[in-house]
């Protein structure tokens, strides 16, 4: 399982570089540009506790 | 009209907001539901107690109006607070929600405030002009509930005359052009037989079918035993729905995903994190599954409102809190499962870290031996009793469709 | 320049000269994890990832083009393709709208 991003300098992806990233086991911008999906759909009657 | 809102006009929420994270491929939808949102995504809103059929299994045990029902002011009023929350839908249930005087009213306001509107009737009271009245209206669906694909099966359960109401209904929306709605049913042991035939029905009429799952729940906690479907009925429902994409199930079997590729849908315990129930006095519940103390996070008439109770009640911050401990957490199915449905557990008399009482792998098995030999196991071996009992007295359950309206009590 | 072409997509994804408008009767509610919206024409509820996202959607006017909004919210060159595929998804769910004749 991937580790999360929780570092503060990730959240703002203009002023995001390359060496704050190079800490083992975080992600950067370089990976979540290859294989994130940022946009998903859920139906509206997909969730539990309406009947 | 536009249900669009301008940029400007979006809700800050009332607490200082979490930084956004940028999301990994890992940080699912699920991930963040459990969490909780700042708002419903949407709810169910029972309008009323008051109903004209006697259901056997009914999770609200309905029957008789409570004097204490929100009244009219207090209703938009609540509809103002999950417009501003930004609440895309509600499901107006109940009881019959059709016995609400204002009830049309209600809808109008709904529509014209940006909140959408499912509601859930038996569908006794939709007749001709009714029909062409909600067919006249925008962002409004509508769920007939039926728990038989003939009257034999269904009015066991639900009242004699209940099953060609219900079809009377359907005929009328279908003649007044209201096009798609919903046809719902809660899946027994005696109705899991039928679900081809069922969607024959919803097909006939470009309906959708909704199949749900029985809680032993309001007078649900009667009968339980002998109408939740068994072991094998259930892998029958999950092979039958896996096949169907087309069904909804409103996310209700995530129970059953344990059994091999997770049914469509979130697959969570939507309770107290993206869905509630408020209740026609106002109380607001985990779901409507769940109307008992236990699950009861306030009121929406004390100070606050429906906000103050979604975004600070305990029990809501507890149900937040990811699971720590009980045996499910450990089991290897549990990314599947979620440990099942809380309302399930809480009403046969386990306790919420048990397995759930129809775990695909069996693991509820023991425990609910021996709370039917009451031994000596440390759980309970009366189960909790559902909340207050609205039946109507006198009143066989089942009992034959009524078309009067319940007397209530004025002022 | 990373071209439309690499990303990630089942649908082709939005031209940067296009431009969009939020569709009629949508409803986008910020989250922390970005947004959600729900069309109340097509029942549909879709869940936006990310803030800059949700940014760019917010800020479509019928007037600016794709390109143009993602310089004006500032998103990152290296996520534009997946951004444009996010946006083909948008539109596919009828969430946001192409414009065809913008006002000048």
């Amino acid at each position: 399982m991937a580790t999360e991003v929780m570092t503060e300098s990730a959240t703002t992806v203009n002023d995001a570089s390359p060496e704050e990233h190079d800490v083992p086991g975080v992600t950067g911008p370089e990976d979540l540009v290859e294989d994130e999906l940022l946009v998903e759909e859920v139906s509206i009657d997909g969730m539990c506790g309406v009947y | 009209m536009s249900m669009t809102r301008p940029p400007e006009a979006v809700t800050v929420p009332l607490r200082p907001p979490v930084a956004a994270q940028p999301p990994t491929a890992t940080r699912s939808l699920v991930e963040e539901f459990a969490e909780g949102l700042d708002a419903p995504i949407c709810l169910t809103w029972e309008l009323t107690y008051a109903c004209n059929l006697s259901c056997v299994h009914c999770l609200s045990s309905s029957g008789r109006r409570d004097p204490r029902e929100l009244s009219t002011e207090e209703c938009f009023a609540v509809i103002d607070e999950l417009e501003r929350l930004q609440v895309f839908y509600v499901n107006i249930g109940g009881g019959e929600p059709m016995l609400r005087p204002d009830f049309f009213q209600i809808l109008e306001y709904a529509a014209a405030h940006h909140v959408g509107v499912k509601f859930s009737t038996n569908g006794t009271f939709i007749d001709a002009a009714a029909a062409r009245r909600l067919a006249a209206m925008d962002y409004l669906d509508i769920q007939i509930s039926i728990d038989g694909a003939d009257p034999d099966v269904n009015d066991a359960v639900r009242g004699e005359g209940s099953f060609a109401a219900a079809r009377a209904a359907m005929d009328h929306l279908r003649d007044a052009g209201f096009g798609p709605f919903k046809i719902s049913l809660v899946v027994t042991r005696h109705n899991v037989g039928q679900l081809d035939g069922f969607k024959a029905i919803a097909d006939e009429y470009g309906a959708q079918l909704r199949v749900t799952r029985l809680r032993p729940s309001g007078r649900g906690a009667d009968t339980w035993h002998e109408l939740h479907p068994t072991q094998a009925q259930q892998r029958e429902l999950y092979h039958w729905l896996m096949g169907r994409p087309d069904v909804l199930t409103g996310d209700s079997f995530f129970h059953l995903s344990a059994l091999g590729d997770p049914l469509p849908g979130l697959n969570l315990c939507g309770a107290g994190r993206v869905v509630c129930l408020i209740d026609p006095v106002g109380d607001v519940y985990a779901c409507p599954f769940v109307i008992h103390d236990e699950f009861l996070a306030g009121n929406i008439r004390d100070t606050g409102g429906f906000t103050r109770v979604w975004r600070e009640s305990e029990l809501f911050a507890s149900l937040r809190e990811p699971d720590s401990e009980g045996a499910c957490v450990s089991c290897g199915s549990y990314d599947a499962c979620q440990g099942g449905c809380m309302a399930s557990k809480f009403f046969v008399g386990l306790e919420l870290t048990d397995p759930d009482p129809e775990c695909v792998l069996g693991h509820a098995e023991p425990l609910l031996a021996a709370i039917a030999a009451d031994t000596a196991t440390g759980r309970r071996a009366d189960p909790p009793r559902p909340g207050a009992d609205h039946s109507r007295p006198g009143v066989p359950v089942p009992s034959p469709v009524t078309l009067r309206p319940t007397r209530r009590s004025r002022g | 320049m990373t071209s439309a072409r690499d990303a990630p997509s089942v649908v082709p994804a939005v031209a940067r000269g296009a431009v969009y408008r939020l569709a009629q009767n949508v409803s986008l509610r910020p989250e922390r994890f970005g947004a959600l919206a729900y069309s109340f024409d097509t029942r549909k509820l879709s869940f936006l990832k990310h803030p800059d996202l949700v940014s760019v959607v917010s800020s479509f006017d019928g007037i600016a083009t794709v390109g143009e909004v993602f310089d004006t919210v500032g998103v990152d060159p290296r996520r534009h393709a997946s951004f444009l595929s996010a946006l083909a998804t948008l539109e596919t769910s009828e969430m946001i709208c192409h414009v065809d004749d913008p006002a000048p």
